[in-house]
């Protein structure tokens, strides 16, 4: 198991070399101190019950960040807290600083729509509204005041090169987004998103719930959209970590573990539970 | 064994799908084998041909029922262009913005104003609303259209609210979640997103609320002051094609040319909700997908 990540681990590094070439991951962590996403001290709470204890981690501009850990270890409510999502269920609260583009998110002075268009979510289930492929592009444009049909039109195509899918509908922009196939509906999400041009991907297990063949376009898709955005995705598999990650968190009942470079993390973790989970010993 | 229950369901489903159509029929042909009577000795054109109705004149009667549709239509689209958008609204209110204390204190008000009998409306119409509409626009009575309409569409609204609101809370999380995370607000959602997706149920509680309304012959005979005459403003008194019936069905005698006239009556009323539940259900059977 470990053998094979290290092997998936090499070959993606000859394809992608890795953003910190030689240097070490300390100097290349503190050699910006502009972070993209900067997390201190986070703990948060469902009600009474904590769900992310004393959580620190830091993103830079560009990139991937990969977040795995058994199932109900927090990694949906960490990535909801990144856009505030969580403001959705009652009776939630949160301690310390989330800093995104070195603005505290959670001030009182934030802007949540405006925030929501710089940190874009794509969910764990392809959620395209009832629309037609077109509508479902164009909706957040639109919401956003554009109105010119030609520049919504090139926003459409574009967001939809961008997600890989406009050759398969560029004749049926006018259909059903529900009559897509699971892979091609997460794609449009993707692309629905990068409609609204925001400079942070969160997504949630995109691949969960589409088929291996559409998990690859979406993995290459991530690797190609990390030039421009920076990405932050939860995975359930630790291969897929290893395959389009730069960087890896580990959580484990509310808690980050371990944080650092992807080959490192899957190589030499530091904690002993890091590297029983990678290892498959629990989880 | 299962397969015998299997069977008899069937039947039993079978019949009671059966006994609608039965029903349907049976008021079809009770309508228009008591209309042709009237058909036969008049002829079709006298009831659409401009003039007022007047079938039991005793020099020429006359047997117009333009004046009547239009009172109609008039007491129907003023409901309309009320109830349903205050009846979205709330709706939408009800199921998207308010706490859940408001919406235990809201729903059983709701249920209170479906329970209200129609003649008590009426009565309420005649003595607050009629008195009211007189002084707000300075006529000698408020016995009028307006009044009409409007009672017409209070009484729509506890069915309009109830059955959107269901349709609107059955929509799924995701497409509010999906919708907000792009960044729009709470208010574009709901427009933009709930309520499209919505739209078929929507529809339907619209219709649902204008079938009770429309049925609904007591009210409106209470309020609109049953004039006969062409109606040109919402401030002029209407008479209802179903008020027609109810007022004079009491004292026709029986089998004569006015009774068969009033059949007409009743037959042009019945192809005019059948027309518009058609309309409806192509309206609501388009795919919502594809509107634009
Ligand atoms: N809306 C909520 N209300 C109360 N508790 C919640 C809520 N959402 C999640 N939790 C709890 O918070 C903890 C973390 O859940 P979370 O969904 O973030 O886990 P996860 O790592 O994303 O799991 P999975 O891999 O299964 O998606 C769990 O114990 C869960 O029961
Ligand atoms: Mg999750």
């Amino acid at each position: 198991m470990m053998m094979q990540i290290v092997n998936t681990l090499k070959n993606e590094n000859k394809l992608h070399p890795p953003l910190t070439n030689n240097s070490s991951e300390e100097s290349a962590l503190t050699g910006k101190d502009h972070f993209e996403v900067k997390v201190e001290n986070l703990q948060f709470f469902y009600g009474r019950k904590q769900a992310l204890f004393d959580i620190n981690i830091e993103a830079q501009e560009k990139g991937v960040t990969a977040l795995i850990g058994p199932s109900g270890c927090g990694k949906t409510t960490f990535l909801r807290v990144l856009n505030r999502m969580n403001d959705l269920v009652t009776d939630t609260h949160l301690e310390g600083r989330v800093c995104i583009q070195g603005r505290d998110i959670y001030d009182p002075a934030t802007d949540v729509v405006e925030l929501r268009k710089r940190v874009g979510m794509v969910f764990q289930q392809p959620n395209p509204f009832p629309k037609s492929i077109f509508d479902n592009i164009a909706y957040g444009p639109r919401i956003h005041g554009e109105k010119n049909k030609n520049r919504l039109s090139e926003i459409v195509e574009k967001s939809l090169q961008g997600a890989a899918l406009w050759d398969e509908v560029k004749d049926r922009l006018y259909d059903p987004a529900l009559s897509l196939s699971g892979g091609q509906q997460q794609r449009l999400c993707i692309a629905r998103v990068l409609a609204v041009q925001p400079k942070i991907l969160l997504m949630d297990e995109p691949t969960s719930a589409v088929d291996p063949i559409a998990t690859q376009r979406i993995e290459d898709l991530v690797r190609e959209l990390c030039r421009d955005y920076t990405i932050i995705i939860v995975t359930h598999n630790m291969q897929q970590a290893a395959r389009i990650s730069d960087y890896t968190g580990f959580f484990l009942q509310g808690e980050l573990i371990e944080w650092g470079e992807t080959s490192r993390i899957f190589t030499r973790p530091r904690d002993q539970r890091t590297e029983d989970y990678i290892t498959g010993r629990f989880g | 064994m299962p397969a015998i229950t299997e069977k008899i369901m069937k039947i039993i489903f079978w019949l009671s799908g059966m006994a609608i159509i039965f029903f349907l029929a049976g008021i079809m042909f009770t309508l228009l084998s008591n209309s042709i009577p009237a058909f036969e000795e008049i002829g079709l054109k006298p009831f659409f041909t401009d003039g007022v109705w007047r079938p039991s004149a005793f020099a020429e009667p006359t047997y117009s029922l333009l004046n009547m549709i239009m009172g109609t239509f008039m007491v129907t689209a003023g409901a309309l262009a009320f109830a349903v958008p205050v009846g979205i609204a709330a709706a939408a209110y009800l199921s998207e913005i308010a706490s859940p204390w408001e919406r235990e204190f809201f729903k059983p008000i709701v249920e209170i104003l479906a329970g209200i009998p129609s003649v008590v409306l009426g009565f309420i119409g005649l003595v607050v609303l009629a008195p009211l509409l007189a002084a707000v626009f300075n006529i000698p009575s408020g016995i009028n259209a307006l009044n009409g309409a409007i009672l017409v569409g209070v009484m729509a609204l506890p069915t309009i609210i109830t059955l959107a609101e269901d349709a609107i809370t059955a929509v799924p999380g995701e497409y509010r979640h999906a919708s907000l995370a792009l960044g729009a607000t709470r208010w574009q959602t709901i427009w933009k997103v709930t309520i499209p997706a919505a739209f078929s149920g929507i529809s339907a509680a619209v219709m649902l609320g204008m079938g009770r309304a429309i049925g609904e012959t007591m009210t409106v005979l209470m309020v609109t002051g049953n004039m006969i005459a062409r109606p040109t403003s919402y401030l002029d008194s209407v008479r209802t094609l179903s008020a027609n019936i109810a007022v004079e069905i009491g004292d026709v005698v029986f089998n004569s040319l006015h009774f068969h006239a009033l059949f007409v009556v009743g037959l042009v009323l019945f192809m005019i909700t059948f027309i518009v539940n058609l309309m409806a259900d192509i309206l609501i059977h388009r795919k919502p997908e594809v509107n634009r």
